[in-house]
């Protein structure tokens, strides 16, 4: 157009609406979206809020009566409690014990499961073999099996473990060994029941990245594990964020298992709150339950706002493909 | 056979009776193709045809079902991808996202093992030759698709190979960034001189790059030649169709003594270049939109008469969408030839550069 004004608008503006939209902040659809918002809000913050003002109150403070009302007179002396001196059973050194037996059989757990996973997964997504599909949908049928169908035949498979590897430990001279009832026991319960899940989760993300990649690398002549090391590992860390925060929460909040599988000196922290919110001698301390309870939750929430953001991300990205 | 037992040393890539099949599927019917030494080979064909799969049995990528692959006169069926001595470029560039993009090229040659200082001299080279030497400590995710693709092609450079492949390098590149690639990569071919197999699904691409074009449908090469011959001569109706655009014009009728009949329409054969023109109750006579000239005057056997229906500016020339008949017909014709819908006019056939297909096998008489 040679025409430098043709395009400015000969008339100008008409009369009638114009720019951005007026929106109406009450109108009826805002008001049921924010209002059942903040019900859910209040529903889930409420319980949170009365375990830590009641947490924060001394005994005679309770006994007056309003849960809801925030403490009086704030005093840490039920926290110090519940964590060294309350008592379950014959100790008497309060959560400490439980809380440092829980990190004990994290940190293997944890480390041991997604290890072997990541490996796993990353081997079924990129190098298929005679039967991976059939090896992988045995995985996921693992996935779905309800565990309490398994207790009883780990006992006696953990039991075996251990009278197997002392078969050889005796007759090296170093004694018997024992499985079963074991921190290492417990690690091993939990790496097997975090297989299934993990193992998938990695497969999945494995398997968005692109194939291309992975040909690539193998062009440049790097090996099963150099693709692994070198290529795929560093574009892995939402994923990785995802496993450790499914397998923290999962053991650290895991009860059953720890009950079963262990004995009381090296029970994990869940089971020490158990027994101590229900130990039966005395008086209900709830400030003292409150505080340890909210002592035993403090890991998972931690890990939750520390990795928030990459815990999504790697979520999204697990998700994209089947 | 006793033709594959004689070793071809003179073929850069020789693929002998190469099968693969995907579960029950087979994507590559007993294939057979020889590569000269710095031959520019391309693979052409519509989507899924088993244009990747073929470079990915080359490159050593996919396990084949049958058959042998050699490269430079050595059997390289079982050998490992980085063993073949080739190169390979893909579509998604397939950079290595968190290395640099020195660390990418020189990704490979610190697999081989090779001395620090020869690394460097190859990556500064190929740098040099790709003009990507200011780019070498960015990652790629700082590159714009050129510079990307670009650095793909270094990291196969690098490895100094006689056989370079590419899957489809260029598709995710936009169309002036694809023509300037498109360049390069010849450029770079005359320069080096290498033996390159480049599957694409663009004619363009195919007619400018290729010393040779094997078109493929369904696993099976249809035709491998030259491109003019494979313009000219398309060995059948597939690859007629498949190459040109607008597409070939087909009309469907009857050989009968040296003269094609369809409706309303005899054209004498004379002059057509190709075998010999027994009577065919089914033929097929197919017409490029540039080999056919409008005129007002009909001249028996010579001409077609056709009535403009369309004329579409395509800036450089102008197409005619015409209606002979039943047939539809489409004509190039210069820009300032422009005709109105609705004018009768007469087509004149270059019977030369004709081709008549039979209509049950489909192949080019
Ligand atoms: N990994 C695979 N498993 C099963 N079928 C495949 C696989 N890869 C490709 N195919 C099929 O093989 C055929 C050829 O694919 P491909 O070589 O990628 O075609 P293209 O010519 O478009 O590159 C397609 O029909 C495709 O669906
Ligand atoms: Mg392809």
């Amino acid at each position: 157009m040679a025409d430098a004004t043709a395009n400015t608008p000969a008339v100008g503006i008409g009369p009638g609406p114009r720019g951005a939209k007026p929106r109406n902040a009450f109108a009826p659809r805002n008001i049921m979206l924010y209002g059942t918002l903040i019900i859910v809000a209040i529903y889930y913050a409420l319980p949170l809020y009365v375990m830590i003002v009641t947490s924060l109150k001394g005994m005679p403070e309770i006994r007056m009566g309003n849960i809801f009302a925030p403490p009086l007179e704030v005093t840490f002396e039920p926290w110090v409690k519940a964590w060294s001196t309350a008592c379950t059973g014959i100790n008497c050194d309060g959560l400490s014990r439980g809380f440092w037996n829980s990190v004990w059989i994290l940190v293997p757990s944890v480390v041991v499961s997604i290890t072997i996973a990541s490996v796993t997964g990353y081997a079924l997504a990129n190098w298929k073999f005679k039967g991976s599909e059939f090896f992988f949908a045995v995985l996921l049928i693992g996935a779905f099996i309800p565990y309490q169908v398994m207790l009883y035949p780990i006992v006696l498979v953990l039991k075996n473990l251990g009278d197997g590897i002392s078969f050889f430990t005796v007759a090296l001279g170093l004694g018997k060994v024992q499985v079963y009832g074991t921190l290492w026991g417990l690690v091993i319960v939990h790496t097997i029941f975090g297989m299934p899940i993990l193992t998938l989760l990695f497969r999945n993300y494995f398997a968005s990245l692109p194939e291309e990649l992975f040909k690539a690398g193998r062009v440049d002549g790097a090996g099963f594990w150099g693709i692994f090391f070198r290529i795929m590992l560093p574009m892995s860390l939402p994923i990785f964020v995802v496993a450790m925060i499914l397998q923290v929460t999962g053991i650290w909040n895991d009860f059953l298992f720890g009950v079963i599988y262990t004995k009381p000196e090296i029970y994990p922290m869940t089971v020490q709150l158990n027994n101590i919110v229900n130990s039966v001698q005395g008086i209900k301390e709830y400030n003292v339950n409150m505080a340890a309870t909210l002592l035993t939750g403090l890991v998972p929430l931690i890990v939750y706002f520390v990795s928030g953001k990459l815990f999504v991300r790697g979520i999204a990205a697990g998700a994209v493909k089947g | 056979m006793n033709t594959m037992t004689a070793v071809n040393t003179e073929s850069s890539i020789s693929i002998r009776d190469l099968t693969l099949n995907f579960g029950a599927v087979q994507v590559l019917k007993r294939m057979d193709l020889e590569v000269a030494p710095g031959e520019f080979i391309v693979l052409l064909g519509p989507s899924g045809c088993g244009k990747s799969t073929l470079l990915n049995c080359i490159a050593g990528l996919l396990d084949i079902t049958d058959g042998q692959i050699w490269i430079k006169g050595k059997n390289v069926t079982w050998a490992e991808p980085s063993e073949r001595g080739i190169g390979m470029v893909f579509q998604s560039y397939a950079l290595y996202p968190q290395m640099t993009v020195r660390g990418n090229m020189s990704f490979g040659l610190k697999n081989q093992k090779m001395p620090q200082a020869e690394i460097d001299a190859r990556v500064a080279r190929a740098a040099e030759i790709l003009q990507i030497q200011p780019l070498l400590d960015r990652k790629p995710g700082a590159l714009s698709g050129g510079q990307r693709q670009r650095v793909a092609i270094g990291r196969a450079l690098v490895r100094d190979v006689d056989v370079f492949l590419f899957d489809e390098p260029l598709s995710n590149l936009d169309a002036k960034l694809r023509s300037e690639l498109r360049v390069e990569i010849k450029r770079l071919h005359n320069k080096l001189n290498n033996t390159m197999v480049y599957v694409t699904h663009d004619q363009i691409e195919a007619l400018t790059l290729a010393d040779r074009i094997a078109v493929m449908r369904g696993g099976v090469i249809q035709q491998l030649d030259e491109p003019q011959t494979i313009y000219n001569r398309p060995a059948n109706l597939f690859v007629a169709g498949f190459i040109g655009s607008p597409s070939m014009n087909f009309i469907h009728g009857a050989v009968k003594g040296g003269k094609f009949y369809a409706e309303g329409i005899v054209v004498d054969l004379a002059g057509y270049e190709g075998g010999a023109l027994i009577d065919r109750p089914k033929a097929i006579l197919g017409l490029r939109p540039e080999h056919l000239t409008v005129t007002n005057t009909a001249v028996a056997g010579k001409t077609i008469a056709a009535t403009v229906e369309i004329d579409e500016n395509l800036g450089a020339d102008s197409l005619l969408w015409l209606k002979a008949g039943d047939n539809q017909i489409s004509v190039r014709i210069p820009v300032e030839d422009r005709l109105n819908a609705g004018t009768s006019v007469h087509l004149e056939v270059d019977m030369s550069k004709a081709s008549i297909f039979d209509a049950e096998t489909e192949a080019r008489v």
